[in-house]
């Protein structure tokens, strides 16, 4: 099985969601992402990780062990 | 609708707090399950804790009811909290407590 990277993780969210950013780092199984989208505007954390979690669907059952994220509106990421 | 989903759904509606992870309470068999053991214990919460580990039927059964394909999972009053994250989250934001005690 091929070792998972950041930027295949990175590239399939870009995809799927319309982010103004994505920043990925890990170690092969475990990742972190950030993810800034207005697409998170008036969601709660658990929906906002769905939205990724469902993008990355595959991935998740599989080659990611374990990914956490921050996930944040515009407006949040610049307090 | 198969046994486990409705497996699931009786336990969740008979516990007040239910918590699907990976070992037991009393010994975490993943980091981010012993966490989540950790910050109820920090509250003081009374729980449940299933071992997904000890059976594999129940640990596809409940990724695929929740729609969230990690464990542990936290259940409160029926409803799906979230994972280690957003537990840690919760429980910084001081939001936790209210969410566990009502």
């Amino acid at each position: 099985m091929y070792v998972m990277n950041e930027e295949y993780i990175k590239d399939k969210i870009e995809k799927g969601i319309n982010c103004t950013s994505v920043n990925v780092t890990g170690d092969g199984t475990h990742f972190e992402a950030i993810i800034i989208s207005s697409e998170f505007d008036g969601k709660n954390t658990l929906e906002r990780h769905k939205m990724v979690y469902s993008v990355l669907q595959e991935e998740m059952k599989e080659a990611i062990h374990a990914l956490s994220m921050k996930t944040l509106t515009i407006e949040e990421s610049k307090n | 609708m198969n046994n486990i989903t409705e497996e699931i759904k009786k336990t969740i509606s008979e516990n007040k707090i239910v918590l699907y992870m990976k070992g037991t309470p009393e010994s975490p068999q993943c980091g981010f399950s012993a966490k989540v053991v950790q910050i109820l214990n920090d509250i003081g919460t009374i729980f449940i804790s299933y071992d997904v580990l000890a059976d594999p039927e129940l640990r596809s059964g409940i990724k695929e009811f929740s729609n969230w394909p990690t464990i542990p999972q936290l259940y409160v009053n029926g409803e799906f909290v979230g994972g280690c994250d957003i537990c840690i989250e919760l429980y910084e934001k001081g939001e936790l407590a209210n969410i566990l005690d009502n």
